[in-house]
This record gives structure tokens, C-alpha cells and sequence, in this order.
């Protein structure tokens, strides 16, 4: 990992569960992550495997059956698991971390129109917005100032025009189901953007949209991001959308950070049995389709030390012990392992 | 059986359904043993001028109404008038209501659409309104009241299975029963009307609830059995001259209507959380 | 466009199903024991003295023919003459109307004004104190017999603690009839202490009728906003830093709204069968207990009157919702 103080999110030993009736699921066991300021990284892994909770962790938006077992998570510095609700609503969230849903369709409130909606993320996280304005009762009674609205028109105008939505005079008056899942995406890209914020968390944001969009849609958002030099987490199962856009790609599994590395070394070197496994499976012309053995884990009584020892291959007694320290392999790349595969053979 | 005896677990965990549960098996307990429970069985029907109106005693535990009749042991018996009134009233409203609800959803057309028209005429006034005018056309009887009820009450049951029907029509299993010759009646039976029992049950225990409280309303209204019965709304009736002095021979028979429509209320969200959390929550009311 | 067409759709429907109604209650009321022509003749009226008032009543002739004759009058809007006051029945409808609406709106006002922002509290803090204390309530408020929670109220606040009267709507002389509605009326007079004390007289019919009403209320809203609580839009709004109480009253409520907007029409049933009991029960001079009373009395045309009424009212109501949930959900987008 980069030294410390560089980071903008540093995610340090998170434990997280949440209870339910059937016993405590133990979702994230010990996660570690960081990310420097401009950065895209690609968090990776089945259905399952703690990445949306993790998201959601950092946003400070989980279930109110979630419990904060251990770990920390620093945003430029200070942790956000330790800050007052009303600082994470003010400050953080939408406005120096923003986000990005995975259901376009849903996201949006049907009855109200978009440009509505818009403005109402403007009118209290816009980059022009004073502290004076204050909250009013609950968020009524307070006041948007008519010269910062107009500004802040102008900007949302030309937001749209950059992520290709035409017109958007009459766009903003559109209500939400005038749109395709793809251009409905595209507004959720803007009002991330909008606030100028550090960070972007965007939760599997193409998932749900066709695959012809699906590249389009990255690619806009990679674009915008780099221009303004803002960090992106994005979340993925999909191996390829995460080679398309990211920098720096970390797998999890079961609720475990396994590798971490920079995308090309990720794809042609990787280390872990389950990264390698996982890019065995994607399809290839001239090949049968791979899969992995085995099935993910319950998480009330997930399997100790390394998660995936019972699918793996080369599990040994001490997989089944602690769980594998990082190995750091050089050139960003870490691992947690204790036989890190080399090129086919295990170590 | 084992579906009957699961459910019946899940409902005894939660607590408001079992408490609605309790209530019920207290009041089915109470009519059918309130020859043994009365303090005072026999003075239920007659008339005792020199015990009228004495406040609540050892002797008397609810205290005595104008006629010198033991209010408690009135109440008891009471009991069996409302669980008569209510199962058979209801019961009747489901023979009748199921049945159309089932042809009318089946068939989409004017037949269905016209006895969907028929039924809402039944609902085009509130049902207290019809049975009103039904129950006093007839004359106050327990027997009257239950028919007035009952067929004010049947479209409630044929809107629901018809709305259940309908929905189910589309369905994809329903579809291939049909693709694959199996007759009406048997997909009918066997496949439609397993799944609509569920919203169908937990109607009955809440429509058992409002029918007890209309009928209470009718007795109240003059309408209902006539005197000596212990019917808890005439008993209120009764009771209005002598207020506030005699203030206990009102208070305990609405005590009771409230204990016994509470419970079959209780017991009716219970079983609409564990037989089916689905079910439309916006096409309930009554 | 398409609303439009709805109406009109409704409006259509609403003649046969009224036809239909007026059939059935003209049988009922017409099938009866006891003979309300030898009632009205008197007790020394001979037998030929009866028939021929029997005649001239028009009640000798066949049913089927009486129902027609009714619809034909119908049309000319004549609701017939009430055999009870003698006078035609539109003219009793009309004078006792203002009561019932005022009765009607002022519950309206408690169930829907207190019920809504309940419901959503409920919802809110669902299963803590707040929830378990509203739901008990709400559970409660539709177990409890209108009537007996009527003497109740009666008992404790007229008779015991004598803080408000104990029926009709005013004591003493009634403010000058501008729009037969006392509260308005005494507003408009500008006589306060009459308004006080029209005020102090609605107050117990309206909470009685308004009680069931209001625990629908509650259940429905507390209903609705938990399922919209659950919606992608919700976690977006929360996601991007909107302040929680904007995001629940002004963006959730009003997505529930559109499903509690259906209950209005349920609502207006519940107060309007109550009315007849609670009006009965406080004196109050409105179109319920007129109803009442005309079926004790057999007043044929009377009862006809109001079951014409009341479908009527009904069939707008419910139009109305039809026109509001259409207006509110511009696509059908909701729940």
C-alpha cells in the first residue's frame, strides 16, 4: 500500500456484521483498501462478497442491523466511523463523496421531475453553497439564494451538456421515466460531479444497463473523472468493465480483500488462486468454460482464516489458521496468501 | 394438517396475534360454558324490580341493569349471541361471496363484469345503511339480523377472490394447466383456489370483527334480538336512560364488543403477516 | 386524454349501479310486514278510508310498475313527499344536509390532519414505543362500537366533568343562516361566543366519528410509508447527504399519499355510516339520523331519498379520488 498521508481513503481492518434471525453474518472480516486522490480503483468479487456493504460502510448508509465490529476508515484523514451523523450529512456525503446507484430505473423519484431533483441535490451541496444558508426545520423553511440558484442552473446546463444529454432546458423538465436507463445513468454521473466532490463511490452502475451502453457509459465516466482528477471506487462482478476503466483493481472474497494490483499486472500476472481462477472462468473462443468448485460461504459461519481454502487447490494448514498477512509483491501489487501462485505454479 | 399446525406456530410468536388468538378461544370458552361461568344463571331472563340498577358488587360483579338482571352473567350469555351472529353471518357472506368472486374472476367477461356491477351495488352504501333498512323490513330477530348481514356482507368476499382471480388468470402455471387440457373446474379447485385462501382467511377474522360490531349497532339501534336477550348492543340501548348514575351497565357490554372485535382484529394482521406478507395491503379496509 | 375518458367512464357506470341500488332498497322497503298506509290513514280510519289512501298514494299498483313510476319521477328530480313530516323529501334532504357535511368535514379534518402525520411517525420509529403505542391505538380505534364510544364520551366529558354539551349542535338561538354551516355562519356573524359554543357542540360527534376513520388513516400511511421507505430513491436521496426530514416529508410522503388518497374513498364510507349511528346517538339534526328515523317509520320516500343520496355521494366521492390519484401519479408510477 502507498505510504500513509498520501491516501484520500484508507479503509484500515474493517469489521463489519449484521445481525439477522437465522445468527450474526460476519460480512467484512478484516478489510483493508486505499485510495490516492485521481485514482480509479476497481473493487471486484461475486454476489456476496461484502463489496456494497462496504460502499455502503464508507457512506455510512448501512442497515440499521449492521454492526461496526473493528477497523477505521479515513477520509483525508479522519474517520468517518467516528464522526457526529449530522457532520457525515453535511459535509460528506454528496459533497465530498458522492454516489453513484446501480439502479438508474429506481433511483430516481418518479413524481417529481429531474431537473427538480437536481436542483434539490444542487441547493444543498453545491460547491457555492454557504454554511449562512443554513438548515432551516428539518431542511424546510431554508433559504436558496435566487443568484447562487441561477449559477447553479448554469452549471447543472452545462454538467448535462457533458454527459450528453441534449437540451437540457427541456431535459430538466422531464420526469424520470422519459428517459432510457442509459441517459438516466448519465444524470446520475452528473449529479455525482455536480458537487465537485473527492471521491465517487459508484455501485456496479452499468449492471443494470445493456451492453452496448454499458462501455459508452464507462467510458464518459472515466473521462470526466480524470479531467477533474476525482477518485473513483467502483464496485464490479464483471471483470470486464473493471479492465475498461480502472487504474488499480482489488478482489474480494467472502468478505476478505485477497489481491490488490494495477490493472495490467492484475490481468497478465495474477496471483491468488481465486483471481486466478476468476479469470480463468471468463469465456474464451476454443475453450470450455471454467468454473470454481464449490460454493461461496454462509457468512454466519464463514470458514476460518483464509475464506477460500475450501475451494482452493493448494490449501494448506496454515490457510485454515490465520488469515494470510499482505504480501507485498512490489509495483502496488499485494497479496494475502500464503502460496501466492507463480505463473501457474503454486509457490 | 402440518401447514395448519405451522402456521399456527408462527401466529403464537408474535405477540399481538396470540394475544387476538387468546381472546378468541376466551370468548368461544365463555359462550359455550356460560351456564357453568354465571354467578347468576337463571336471572339471566327474568325480572328482579328490587335488584335494579345496583352498582358492581361480590354478588353482582358488573352490577345489575333495569331489570334486575345480573349484568355479568348477561354478558356471558351474550357471548353466544355474538359467535352465532358472527359465524353464521360471515360464513354465509364467504358461501356466497367465494363462489361468484370465482366465476366473476375466471370468466373476464360480461358475465364476470356484470356480477362485479351487481356487487357493487351491495357496496354503492355503507352496509350499515342496507342492513338498517333489511333488518327492520323484517323485523328485529337474531335471525334477521344475520340474514341482513350476510348479504350485505358477501361483496367484500367476491371483490377480493375476484381481484385474486384475475391476477392469477395470468399466471404462467395457470397458463399451462390450461395449455395442457386439465378442465376448468379441476384448475379451478386445485390450483386457484389454494392460493386465494390466504387473503380469503385472514378476510373472514377481520369481517368478523366489523360484522360483530354492525351487528352490535343494530341491536343498539333497536334492531337486533328482541328483549329479554342478552344482546351487548341493546344492553348498551338500554342502559342510555339511566346515565350517568348507572354508569357500569353501559361500560361493561362495549367493554365486551371491544375485547371480542379487537381480538378477531389482532388475530386477523397476525394471519395476514404469516400466511401471505404479499398480499396487496392497499385492497384491505373492512 | 386520458383522464377524461376515465370520467367518463365512471360517470357512465354510476347510473345502472344507482338504478340498481334504488331497485333493491324500493323492494326491501316496500316488502313489509306491518302496513304504513293504515299508520297514516289512523288508527279510525276504516278500511275503505285506507284503500282509497292507498290508492291516491299510488301504492296499490303492481311493484314493478311503482319502481318505474319512482325512475320516471326521478328524472324530474322529485324525490317524492315523505309521509312522515309531509314534506317532499328534497326539501328535508336539503335542510338537514349542512349538519351532516359539517359533521363529515370536521371529521375529515381530525382523521386525515391527525392520521397522516401519525401514520408517517409510526412508520418512522416502526417498532419502538412511538410505533407499538399508534399501532394499539389504531388497532383499537377499529374495535371500538361508535355508539358506545359516543355515551362514553357522553358520560365523561358532558355528564361527569361537564366541560362540553351533551347534543344538538348549538345551545340556544343558531347564528343567521348564510350557508346553513354553523361554524362558518357564526365566523361570518362574527359572534364569538356563539362560535365557541358551536364549536364546543361539534366537538364530541366529530371525534367520535372521526375515530375509526383515523385509525384507518394511521394504518394506511404507516402502510405506505414503509413500503415507499424501502425504494431505491430513498437510499439515493439518504446516499447523497438530503436532509432526512426532507426526505421523508416531502419526497416519501407524498409517493405514499397517492396510495393513502385511495383510502379517502374508504374513509368517506366509514363516516358516512357512522353518521348514522353517531347522529342518532347526539341529536344531531343531520341527513343520518333523518334516515333513521324514516326507516322506523316506513317513510318509504324518505328512505328511497336518502339511498338516492347517499349512492350519489359515494359515486362522486369516489370519482373524485379517481381524479385525484390520476392528477397526483402523472404516469401510474406508484404503488
Amino acid at each position: 500500500m502507498p505510504p500513509p498521508g498520501d491516501n484520500l481513503l484508507e479503509v484500515e481492518n474493517l469489521r463489519v456484521s449484521f445481525s439477522t434471525e437465522a445468527g450474526t453474518a460476519k460480512v467484512l472480516d478484516g478489510v483493508n483498501l486505499a485510495l490516492q486522490p485521481g485514482e480509479i480503483v476497481g473493487l471486484v468479487g461475486e454476489s456476496g462478497c461484502g463489496k456494497t456493504t462496504l460502499a455502503n460502510a464508507i457512506l455510512g448508509i448501512l442497515a440499521r442491523n449492521a454492526r461496526h465490529e473493528a477497523g477505521a476508515i479515513r477520509f483525508g484523514g479522519e474517520d468517518l466511523l467516528a464522526m457526529s451523523q449530522r457532520r457525515i450529512e453535511t459535509e460528506v456525503r454528496g459533497r465530498r463523496i458522492a454516489f453513484i446507484p446501480q439502479d438508474p430505473y429506481g433511483s430516481f423519484n418518479p413524481l417529481f421531475t429531474v431537473g427538480a431533483q437536481i436542483m434539490e441535490v444542487m441547493k444543498w451541496k453545491s460547491p457555492l453553497r454557504k454554511v449562512s444558508e443554513g438548515r432551516g426545520l428539518a431542511g424546510f423553511f431554508s433559504r436558496y439564494p435566487r443568484a447562487r440558484r441561477r449559477e447553479d442552473m448554469a452549471r447543472v446546463a452545462e454538467m448535462l451538456r457533458a454527459v450528453q444529454i441534449p437540451d437540457p432546458a427541456v431535459a430538466t423538465a422531464k420526469l424520470p421515466h422519459e428517459f432510457s436507463g442509459g441517459q438516466r445513468q448519465r444524470l446520475m454521473i452528473a449529479l455525482a460531479l455536480l458537487p465537485s466532490p473527492q471521491l465517487v463511490i459508484a455501485d456496479e452502475p452499468t449492471t443494470a444497463l445493456d451492453v452496448t451502453i454499458q462501455a459508452q457509459i464507462l467510458k464518459l465516466l472515466k473521462k470526466l473523472a480524470k479531467e477533474s482528477g476525482i477518485s473513483v471506487l467502483f464496485t464490479t462482478h464483471d471483470l470486464g468493465t473493471a479492465y475498461e476503466i480502472c487504474d488499480r483493481i482489488c478482489v474480494m472474497y467472502a468478505g476478505q480483500e485477497v489481491e490488490t494490483a494495477p490493472v495490467e499486472e492484475f490481468f497478465r500476472r495474477p496471483r491468488h488462486p481465486y483471481t486466478v481462477r476468476l479469470l480463468e472462468s471468463l469465456p474464451r473462443p476454443g475453450r470450455p468454460l471454467a468454473g470454481i468448485g464449490g460454493e461461496i460461504p454462509a457468512l454466519i459461519a464463514p470458514p476460518s482464516g483464509c475464506r477460500f481454502h475450501p475451494r482452493c487447490a493448494f490449501a494448506a494448514d496454515a490457510c485454515r489458521g490465520l488469515r494470510p498477512p499482505v504480501t507485498v509483491i512490489g509495483g502496488g501489487h499485494d497479496v494475502r496468501c500464503y502460496h501466492p501462485v507463480v505463473e501457474g505454479a503454486p509457490a | 394438517m402440518r401447514a395448519v399446525r405451522d402456521i399456527l406456530a408462527k401466529l403464537v410468536r408474535d405477540p399481538s396475534a396470540a394475544v387476538g388468538l387468546a381472546i378468541i378461544f376466551l370468548l368461544i370458552a365463555v359462550a359455550v360454558l356460560a351456564p357453568v361461568l354465571a354467578t347468576h344463571p337463571d336471572a339471566v331472563w327474568d325480572m328482579n324490580p328490587r335488584q335494579r340498577l345496583l352498582p358492581p358488587s361480590e354478588t353482582y360483579v358488573f352490577g345489575t341493569d333495569r331489570m334486575g338482571a345480573d349484568i355479568y352473567s348477561r354478558i356471558l350469555f351474550g357471548a353466544r349471541i355474538t359467535l352465532i351472529i358472527a359465524i353464521v353471518a360471515v360464513g354465509a357472506a364467504l358461501l356466497i361471496g367465494v363462489p361468484i368472486g370465482l366465476v366473476s374472476g375466471w370468466r373476464g367477461n360480461w358475465l364476470g363484469e356484470g356480477l362485479m356491477r351487481v356487487s357493487d351495488i351491495f357496496l354503492a352504501v355503507p352496509q350499515i345503511v342496507l342492513a338498517i333498512a333489511i333488518s327492520q323490513t323484517l323485523g328485529p330477530s337474531i335471525e334477521n339480523v344475520i340474514l341482513a348481514l350476510s348479504v350485505t356482507y358477501w361483496p367484500w368476499f367476491t371483490r377480493l377472490v375476484h381481484a385474486e382471480v384475475r391476477s392469477l388468470r395470468n399466471e404462467t402455471f395457470i397458463e399451462a394447466a390450461i395449455a395442457l387440457g386439465v378442465p376448468t373446474w379441476r384448475i379451478v379447485l386445485l390450483h386457484v383456489l389454494p392460493n386465494v385462501a390466504s387473503p380469503i382467511i385472514v378476510r373472514t377474522s377481520i369481517g368478523m370483527g366489523f360484522t360483530i360490531l354492525t351487528a352490535s349497532a343494530l341491536g343498539f339501534l333497536g334492531l337486533g334480538a328482541p328483549p329479554p336477550a342478552p344482546e351487548w348492543g341493546r344492553m348498551i340501548s338500554e342502559s342510555r336512560e339511566f346515565l350517568p348514575e348507572a354508569w357500569w351497565s353501559a361500560l361493561a357490554p362495549g367493554l365486551a364488543i371491544f375485547l371480542v372485535v379487537m381480538g378477531f382484529n389482532l388475530l386477523g394482521d397476525g394471519l395476514r403477516d404469516v400466511l401471505d406478507p404479499r398480499i396487496r395491503r392497499a385492497t384491505t379496509g373492512r | 386524454m386520458r383522464i377524461l375518458a376515465l370520467l367518463l367512464v365512471r360517470v357512465a357506470w354510476l347510473i345502472p349501479t344507482l338504478a340498481g341500488l334504488i331497485a333493491i332498497v324500493f323492494v326491501i322497503s316496500r316488502v313489509i310486514p306491518s302496513d304504513p298506509v293504515a299508520l297514516l290513514a289512523g288508527e279510525t280510519a276504516s278500511r275503505a278510508q285506507i284503500e282509497l289512501l292507498r290508492q291516491k298514494l299510488g301504492l296499490d299498483r303492481p311493484l314493478p310498475v311503482q319502481l318505474a313510476g319512482y325512475y320516471r319521477q326521478l328524472m324530474t328530480g322529485d324525490l317524492g313527499t315523505s309521509l312522515f313530516t309531509t314534506r317532499p323529501v328534497w326539501d328535508d334532504l336539503s335542510a338537514r344536509l349542512p349538519a351532516t357535511i359539517e359533521l363529515t368535514v370536521a371529521a375529515m379534518i381530525v382523521s386525515v390532519g391527525l392520521g397522516i402525520p401519525l401514520g408517517v411517525i409510526a412508520a418512522l420509529y416502526r417498532n419502538r414505543a412511538a410505533d407499538h403505542v399508534l399501532r394499539i391505538v389504531s388497532v383499537a380505534g377499529l374495535a371500538v362500537a361508535s355508539f358506545w364510544l359516543a355515551l362514553m364520551l357522553q358520560l365523561f366529558f358532558a355528564m361527569d366533568l361537564g366541560w362540553l354539551p351533551l347534543q344538538a349542535r348549538i345551545t340556544g338561538f343558531p347564528p343567521p343562516p348564510i350557508t346553513g354551516f354553523y361554524v362558518i355562519d357564526a365566523l361570518v356573524e362574527g359572534n364569538f361566543p356563539r362560535l365557541g359554543n358551536v364549536l364546543a357542540h361539534l366537538t364530541l360527534p366529530a371525534l367520535t366519528l372521526a375515530f375509526p376513520a383515523l385509525a384507518t388513516v394511521v394504518r394506511f400511511t404507516r402502510a405506505g410509508v414503509l413500503e415507499t421507505l424501502q425504494r431505491p430513491f430513498v437510499a439515493y436521496q439518504r446516499a447523497m447527504g438530503i436532509p432526512a426530514g426532507l426526505i421523508v416529508w416531502k419526497y416519501v410522503l407524498r409517493n405514499s399519499l397517492v396510495s393513502t388518497v385511495t383510502q379517502i374513498g374508504l374513509l368517506f364510507g366509514i363516516l358516512l355510516a357512522g353518521a348514522v349511528v353517531i347522529e342518532t346517538v347526539f341529536q344531531w339534526p343531520g341527513i343520518g339520523a333523518y334516515a333513521f328515523e324514516a326507516i322506523l317509520h316506513s317513510d318509504y320516500a324518505a328512505v328511497m331519498g336518502f339511498t338516492v343520496y347517499a349512492g350519489v355521494v359515494f359515486g362522486l366521492v369516489n370519482l373524485m379520488v379517481d381524479i385525484c390519484h390520476a392528477l397526483l401519479d402523472p404516469r401510474g408510477a406508484s404503488a
